[in-house]
């Protein structure tokens, strides 16, 4: 059998790369100047890309010969398999103890590395929050935002423009920025309730397009494209500190501002309101016919991702004390859908891995980081095809009955 | 009274221009109910291999008129190439699978086209020649009405038409209606389903190609990131139709390029993309169905 | 709104019409405290329809339909939102199950509990007492109920692997968590043997004198309907074309002919 198969796939990689070699022959090997009117041809291209997609076709046709296979076993389990590692991660006893040691090296951390490395940590860190308020909104509720990044903006910007204005500090503005985005999110959850799936993500997407042309293009208001600079630091009792200094300070909040993240989402998860998302998410029909609004459930799931964002905002900007539109691209919310779809839908650990393997993998490879997006992309269709639960799977909680009450 | 019929003219090419891509959007929906994210790069790939077709005779010193034929052509067999292609990657794998999945995916292999035109060409902005030339008859109408204008009007208009006669008087047209009404029914009666999935990307992606060509020889200038955006504005269009109805995709893109030309014509130039997104979002909250589409109910 | 001083639910004159269909004219019904009344006919005659007109997943285009509570008071719930339906007092389940399959059975029973608890965002992050007491009574609450339809061994089963019949039984112990007063059964025996049948008839009497809620079914089985129905209503076309009980309604020749056809002249 291996041996028939390898052959079949060998065949069908041998063609497939020809196929793609001369899909992708004009754009990778000619290179044309209409202006001087000159033609470049870059041959070794077209050898790289016959012996690159022959390598990966046959990985290809390895895998899916795989999954094939494994699709009778899966459709009779249903749900899709676990793997080791979230079997692992999953169990109990594991996960507590898991996320207390991260904690603590966490805590050491700024103390052992370079204040370059703490700020690449600051990155990933803001990013597991943004993807733990979209798991909510996402992966709870199942409610397909593509514009979160609106909020991310919502937070940055109501930061940068009261301290400018009024000169109101960091922690002045944190708890406005939770509100105004708990604001934004009803506000912007309104006009969608009643859109389901794709069109939901389409308005989304549409909402966090027009959020960010306004920014770009209202110049009185948001100052336009040249964005907004020399944005207050975190205050600490009125003391001055260092730019060194500042991380490490900010480095703390953000891991403050995680572990709260962390404990409200679990907490919600295995509660009321989090049965009522994962209802709403599974069938809406049957979800209010056994008597849950909503309305209320889809507003408050969009309201509560919102005002993560909208924090997570006003930490950035606080962090980077130079905000422009330029930050809050479309990109910025494929790749938090990124995070929390590749890490695993619900899952509060899936998608702290997620937020580190996206945002710092790409750190730590910087040979490659004019590659960066493009290994997104295909990384994204590649987990898809193969792996659509994501990393870890996320279990629902397993209740003690007391037998006593029985 | 001229300014007017400026924009009337310009939103007339440039709604074309949205039809075109629509059509893809509008299609592929209809056939297996997934918003192809990826239309959007298949139209600026369509650009791009006009270009360098186009910058290879051009070098080797044939005449405009043909350039222009030979670029078209070309396109549109690759972009259509790449439709088939991105379809069977990124899209077949998933057809069983849980609406997010195949978005997801979708979205993925746009950013990864996206990426893979900046790294293989360029990320500037590319100039592209005007390989429609000026006739002389139209120098009277030139204030409000220019040669490419009525060009891409008109080879709009052809190749519409071209797809109505396809789908309807076609076999193949008749199976791609068919599998769009039910697709479990028509593997039943013994349709290729797979094929036609497949021709309905091919023939979605060579419009989309059609329209990147067009479009690139008016405004003169591409770049990696064009797709995305007509890409969206497209899809507005075919949502604004009525997503799933090929005459619905027509109306919309006219309507949407009108809009736009008359709203940046009369009320602000800076908020161009805006008004394309605003009205998205007013359809969909107000009028899901779109102007031609029809209400569908759901069985509880 | 005339109707025996015992019902439950009283449906006057409804009917519904989707655009150019007529799918129910003139429908009345009543169920009365403690009854199982059923609701049969050929496929296509409205009987689902009529359920999600009485549920608010439609609004009757005409008539009254008026739900009288525990307490005696009366309400016009026509167009009334699903989920205040529910919180009302009236609880369903689907021709073709509506369970949450990512869900364990205890969570989906718990989720019937939602409209008669109150915790929210606040309680559940920051589990006060109150809070922790009441999603433990949730637990202890749904649990007793997966144990009267005998599913407390599978308790913390995700629901998609349940086999059919249990399936069937999960949904019910769902409706029932909402304290209803009136239980809607959308074809509960469709797709079960004969002995899986008696033990659900056996079931839902069990039900009716246990939580005290009346019944209102929708069924195809005949020998479950004859058995288990005090009164039944018999549709056919939209229109209610015969009612009564059990053997009244065997022997009207409308039904007979609505079920077998018209005798032909050969």
């Amino acid at each position: 059998m291996a041996a028939e198969n390898f052959a079949t796939n060998l065949k069908k990689s041998a063609i497939a790369a020809l196929w793609l070699a001369f899909l992708t022959l004009p754009i990778m090997v000619i290179r044309v100047d209409t202006v001087e009117k000159t033609v470049t041809w870059r041959w070794m291209h077209l050898v790289y890309m016959l012996g690159g997609s022959f390598v990966l076709a046959i990985i290809w046709h390895f895998m899916m010969d795989r999954r094939d296979r494994g699709a009778a076993i899966r459709a009779a389990d249903g749900g899709g398999t676990e793997s080791a590692l979230s079997r692992f991660v999953n169990n109990p006893r594991v996960v507590k103890p898991l996320l207390a040691f991260g904690f603590i090296v966490a805590a050491a951390f700024p103390w052992v590395f370079s204040m370059y490395q703490t700020n690449i940590l600051i990155s990933a860190l803001i990013y597991v929050v943004l993807g733990l308020g979209l798991n909510i909104t996402v992966g709870l509720a199942g409610l397909l935002d593509l514009g979160y990044v609106a909020f991310y903006a919502v937070g940055a910007y109501a930061y940068a423009l009261l301290n400018y204005h009024f000169h109101l500090g960091f922690w002045t503005v944190l708890p406005l920025a939770a509100i105004m985005g708990a604001f934004f999110g009803i506000l912007l959850g309104f006009p969608v309730l009643r859109l389901r799936g794709d069109y939901l993500a389409i308005v989304t997407l549409g909402f966090g397009q027009i959020v960010k042309l306004v920014l770009e293009n209202w110049n009185a208001f948001s100052f336009g494209p040249s964005g907004i600079s020399n944005i207050s630091r975190p205050g600490l009792f009125g003391l001055t500190y260092s730019v060194d200094q500042a991380t490490t300070y900010i480095y703390y909040i953000m891991l403050g501002l995680v572990l709260l993240a962390i404990v409200v989402t679990a907490r919600l998860k295995d509660s009321r309101i989090g049965r009522a998302w994962l209802a709403l998410r599974e069938d809406e029909i049957a979800c209010q016919a056994m008597g849950i609004d909503n309305t209320k459930a889809k507003l408050m799931a969009f309201s509560l991702g919102a005002t993560l964002a909208a924090v997570m905002g006003a930490v950035f900007a606080a962090k980077t004390t130079f905000i422009n539109p330029a930050s809050f691209t479309f990109m910025e919310s494929a790749m938090i859908l990124a995070i929390v779809v590749l890490g695993g839908m619900g899952s509060v650990v899936g998608v702290m891995l997620g937020a580190f393997l996206l945002i710092l993998l790409p750190e730590y490879m910087r040979a490659f980081s004019e590659y960066r997006m493009l290994i997104f992309g295909a990384t994204m269709i590649v987990v898809m095809v193969f792996r659509p639960q994501g990393l870890i799977k996320a279990r629902r909680k397993v209740y003690k009955i007391n037998t006593e009450a029985a | 009274m001229e300014y007017f019929l400026q924009l009337f003219f310009g939103g007339l090419s440039k709604g074309s221009v949205y039809a075109l891509i629509a059509l893809g959007y509008t299609m592929v929906y209809g056939i297996i109910e997934l918003i192809n994210f990826a239309h959007g790069e298949i139209y600026m790939i369509g650009a791009f291999m006009g270009l360098i077709v186009a910058g290879v005779l051009t070098a080797m010193g044939w005449p405009a008129l043909s350039i222009l034929a030979i670029a078209l052509v070309i396109s549109v067999l690759y972009s259509a190439a790449y439709g088939y292609t991105v379809e069977k990657i990124a899209y077949k794998p998933l057809r069983g699978a849980p609406r997010l999945a195949p978005l997801i995916s979708a979205i993925g292999m746009s950013i990864l086209l996206q990426n893979y035109i900046m790294l293989a060409q360029t990320p500037d902005f590319l100039p592209f020649p005007r390989l429609i030339p000026d006739l002389e008859f139209m120098e009277q109408y030139q204030s409000f009405l220019g040669t490419s204008d009525l060009f891409i009007v008109v080879t709009s208009l052809v190749v519409m038409i071209a797809l109505s006669l396809f789908i309807k008087f076609t076999r193949m047209g008749k199976a791609m209606r068919a599998t769009a009404q039910n697709r479990k029914m028509a593997m039943l009666v013994g349709v290729n389903v797979d094929q036609v999935i497949s021709m309905t990307f091919i023939i979605g992606s060579g419009l989309a190609a059609v329209g990147g060509v067009l479009i690139a020889s008016h405004i003169g200038q591409i770049n990696f990131y064009i797709g995305f955006i007509a890409g969206i504005k497209a899809f507005t269009a075919a949502v604004l139709g009525g997503i799933g109805s090929i005459p619905g995709a027509v109306l919309g893109g006219l309507v949407l390029g009108w809009t736009e030309s008359f709203a940046t014509g009369y009320v602000s130039s800076d908020y161009e993309d805006v008004f394309a997104f605003c009205l998205l979002v007013l359809i969909l909250i107000f009028r899901p169905a779109g102007l031609l589409g029809k209400q569908r109910a759901q069985k509880v | 709104m005339e109707h025996n001083k015992d019902a439950v639910l009283a449906v006057r004159n409804v009917s519904m019409n989707f655009g150019g269909l007529r799918a129910l004219s003139d429908v009345d019904l009543e169920v009365r405290k403690g009854e199982v009344v059923a609701l049969i006919g050929p496929n296509g005659a409205g009987k689902t329809t009529f359920f999600n007109c009485i549920t608010g997943i439609y609004t009757p285009t005409d008539g009254d339909v008026v739900a009288v509570l525990r307490d005696g008071k009366e309400k016009r719930i026509n167009g009334m939102r699903t989920n205040h339906v529910c919180e009302l007092g009236m609880a369903r389940t689907f021709q073709n199950i509506r369970l949450f399959p990512s869900m364990t059975a205890l969570e989906n029973v718990m989720i019937g509990r939602h409209c008669r608890t109150k915790q929210g965002i606040l309680g559940a992050v920051l589990r006060w007492p109150k809070a922790r007491r009441e999603e433990q009574d949730v637990v202890d609450k749904s649990y007793q109920l997966l144990k009267k339809v005998g599913l407390e061994s599978v308790a913390n089963e995700y629901a998609r692997n349940l086999p059919y019949g249990a399936q069937r039984r999960l949904e019910i112990a769902r409706a029932l968590a909402t304290e209803p007063f009136l239980l809607l059964l959308d074809e509960p025996a469709a797709g079960m043997n004969p002995q899986e049948t008696l033990e659900l008839k056996e079931m839902v009497i069990r039900i009716r004198e246990e939580f005290q809620v009346s019944v209102l079914l929708i069924e195809h089985d005949m020998k479950m309907v004859m058995s288990l129905s005090d009164r039944i209503y018999v549709m056919e076309y939209g229109r209610v074309i015969s009612t009564g009980t059990p053997a009244e309604v065997s022997a009207d020749p409308q039904v007979i002919r609505a079920y077998l056809g018209e005798e032909s002249d050969a």
